[in-house]
């Protein structure tokens, strides 16, 4: 009796034709319009955003290698530059060195023939004023030899004191 | 968080209130009617005073959770429904259900075409000689029929008048059956269901909305909300269970998740336009199951249909017992789906309707204001943790539902690469 009547009032669980053709029709309604103006609207967009991130995830990753390659490359020319110009530099120097040496050597023949004309010169010189002091010499000899016939006529003594100090008057300085 | 908390206490507290008060009026009428009692009729039959009897909390759940024809708001307010009445002798009857009249219990002053409203349910005369159109009733009665059924009588001009439920598809054996008359109305339940039908259209509109007008800018407010139910039903449950094929499911598994869970929260809120127990009623979940079957069954490849009635790879003998067991398990498991989301709503709102009614029992339905108090301490911490309880369950409930229909169709759907192993 008990359980019978439990089941008389639990309504529930008898399924009604009316709630039945009721609940389709609604649910049917429900999956269209939610389908149509929510479902499918919300999954595009929330695709969308997926592959809008992952395209820019895709893409700060492309940028980033390209970033590197671009920062290996800088390196690159950054040594090349710097050897080139260890290069330069080394040129440079070796092109003053040569400069330097050149000069040297043209100085030191400059030099040398500068010297060597100074000597010429003073060979020349030498040579002029002996040949001057030749002729002085030669002209004195006869001013003291005329000088000497004219004091031998006053005296030997004397004539030999005069000689000598004639003589020492023409020491050569 | 705090303040969330706060609210939910006193709003629990209210509904309690409420409800309280509302049987407070019942018993108070008792007196008064008390004197009314017992007014024989000739034909033995004599009208039943509901408020005179014990408090019953069973009763009092069932009365809660069962369908109606009215929607009852607070004491005698209750907001009519379109009634959709049919019965093959009469033909379709279209009224609004307070052309009843009705007043305490759910009960009608009015008959109308032969039909009477009796605990908010509507009922039909069986007897061909009852008068057509709208007359007055006086009173409801009860009798013990056959096989010890209780049998509703309408007494109308002092003569009794048995009267049938609506028909239902349990074939007799849960007590119901064909009857008279077919009940097409749109009832508590159907009124619940448009209710969340629009409810979360407007939501979803919204949302969907906010996705364009918000293009390209991060979620916000009540969007990123349903955005993260969103993606945890498409990323836990559709594609694991359904592979690459997922989109063309999505819109069904997520309507299934979306119906139920806005149903059993609509359900839990214990006053107008809330409480009512849609799908904790065995024909919603019955359609809902339906179209799992019909939507795993209308996909399943050739496959699906192999593993089912003559399954690869497993000697002959074997499949003499597989193919009936994989051939029951068709219908089996929409069967399960249906039982158990019905079973767990209903026995939600069945076990915090009897933690209300404890304040009643210990109160002695209203007699005595100390046990009533006392019932209060009792109840309302009860009612508080189960209530919490049952928002969790209406969320699992719906995903159960969701991933076991995702799991089927997946299997329904799925594309077999070993079949190397087979032979």
């Amino acid at each position: 009796m008990t359980d019978l009547l439990f089941l008389a009032d639990f309504s529930v669980i008898r399924p009604e034709p009316g709630l039945f053709v009721w609940t389709v029709l609604i649910f049917s309604i429900f999956w269209w319009l939610m389908s149509k103006f929510a479902f499918k609207p919300i999954q595009a967009a929330l695709k969308e955003r997926d592959n809008d991130i992952q395209k820019s995830l895709d893409e700060a990753k492309l940028a980033r290698e390209e970033m590197s390659n671009l920062k290996s490359e800088n390196e690159k020319l950054l040594a090349q530059a710097s050897e080139e110009r260890a290069k330069i530099l080394k040129e440079a120097k070796a092109a003053k060195d040569a400069i330097i040496s050149e000069a040297k050597v043209k100085a030191k023949a400059d030099a040398q023939k500068i010297v060597l004309n100074a000597k010429n010169e003073i060979e020349n010189l030498r040579m002029a004023a002996i040949t001057d002091l030749k002729n002085q010499i030669g002209n004195i000899s006869i001013e003291i030899a005329e000088k000497i016939l004219r004091k031998e006529l006053s005296g030997s003594t004397e004539q030999k004191g005069f000689v000598n100090s004639l003589v020492d008057e023409i020491k050569l300085n | 968080m705090n303040k969330i908390l706060i609210c939910l206490f006193s709003f629990l507290l209210m509904s309690i209130a409420v409800v309280a008060q509302d049987h407070g009026d019942d018993s108070h009428g008792a007196e008064t009617e008390h004197a009314e009692e017992g007014e024989h009729h000739e034909g033995g039959c004599h009208c039943h005073d509901a408020s005179k009897d014990e408090f019953d909390p069973g009763e009092t759940a069932f009365h809660h959770i069962m369908d109606a024809n009215a929607f009852h708001v607070y004491g005698d307010i209750y907001i009519p429904l379109p009634c959709m009445l049919y019965a093959p002798e009469h033909g379709w009857s279209f009224f609004l259900s307070n052309k009843f009249e009705l007043h305490s219990h759910g009960d009608g002053h009015k008959a109308i075409d032969g039909y009477v409203m009796h605990h908010g349910e509507v009922m039909r005369v069986k007897d061909a000689s009852f008068p057509k159109g709208e007359v007055a009733v006086e009173c409801f009665g009860v009798r013990d029929g056959e096989d010890d059924k209780e049998i509703f009588q309408v007494i109308y001009k002092d003569e009794c008048y048995d009267l049938d439920k609506k028909s239902t598809w349990d074939g007799g054996m849960l007590g119901g059956g064909i009857t008279s008359y077919y009940d097409f109305s749109v009832t508590k339940n159907v009124f619940t269901m448009l209710l969340s039908l629009v409810l979360l259209f407007l939501l979803f509109r919204s949302v969907a909305k906010a996705y364009v007008t918000r293009a390209g800018k991060a979620p916000k407010g009540i969007q990123s909300l349903i955005e993260t139910i969103f993606v945890f039903i498409r990323d836990e449950v559709a594609i694991p269970f359904l592979g690459p094929k997922y989109e063309k499911y999505l819109p069904f598994l997520m309507s299934i998740f979306f119906f139920i869970l806005g149903l059993n929260l609509i359900g839990q809120i214990p006053f107008f336009p809330g409480s009512g127990n849609v799908t904790g009623n065995l024909a919603v979940t019955m359609v809902l199951a339906l179209f799992a079957f019909l939507v795993t069954n209308l996909s399943g490849n050739r496959n699906y249909w192999a593993h089912i009635f003559w399954m690869p790879g497993v000697p002959a003998w074997v499949k003499t017992i597989l193919t009936p067991v994989e051939v029951m398990g068709l219908v089996i498991k929409p069967l399960t789906l249906m039982l158990r989301l019905f079973a767990n709503i209903t026995a939600g709102h069945i076990v915090i309707i009897i933690f209300v009614s404890l304040i009643f029992v210990f109160g002695d339905a209203g007699e005595s204001i100390g046990g009533s108090i006392l019932g209060g301490f009792i109840a309302v911490p009860l009612t508080l943790f189960m209530m919490s309880i049952e928002l969790l369950v209406a969320f699992i409930q719906a995903f159960v539902f969701c991933i076991l229909t995702a799991s089927y169709i997946g299997a329904a759907i799925e594309e077999h690469h070993h079949e190397a192993e087979h032979h």
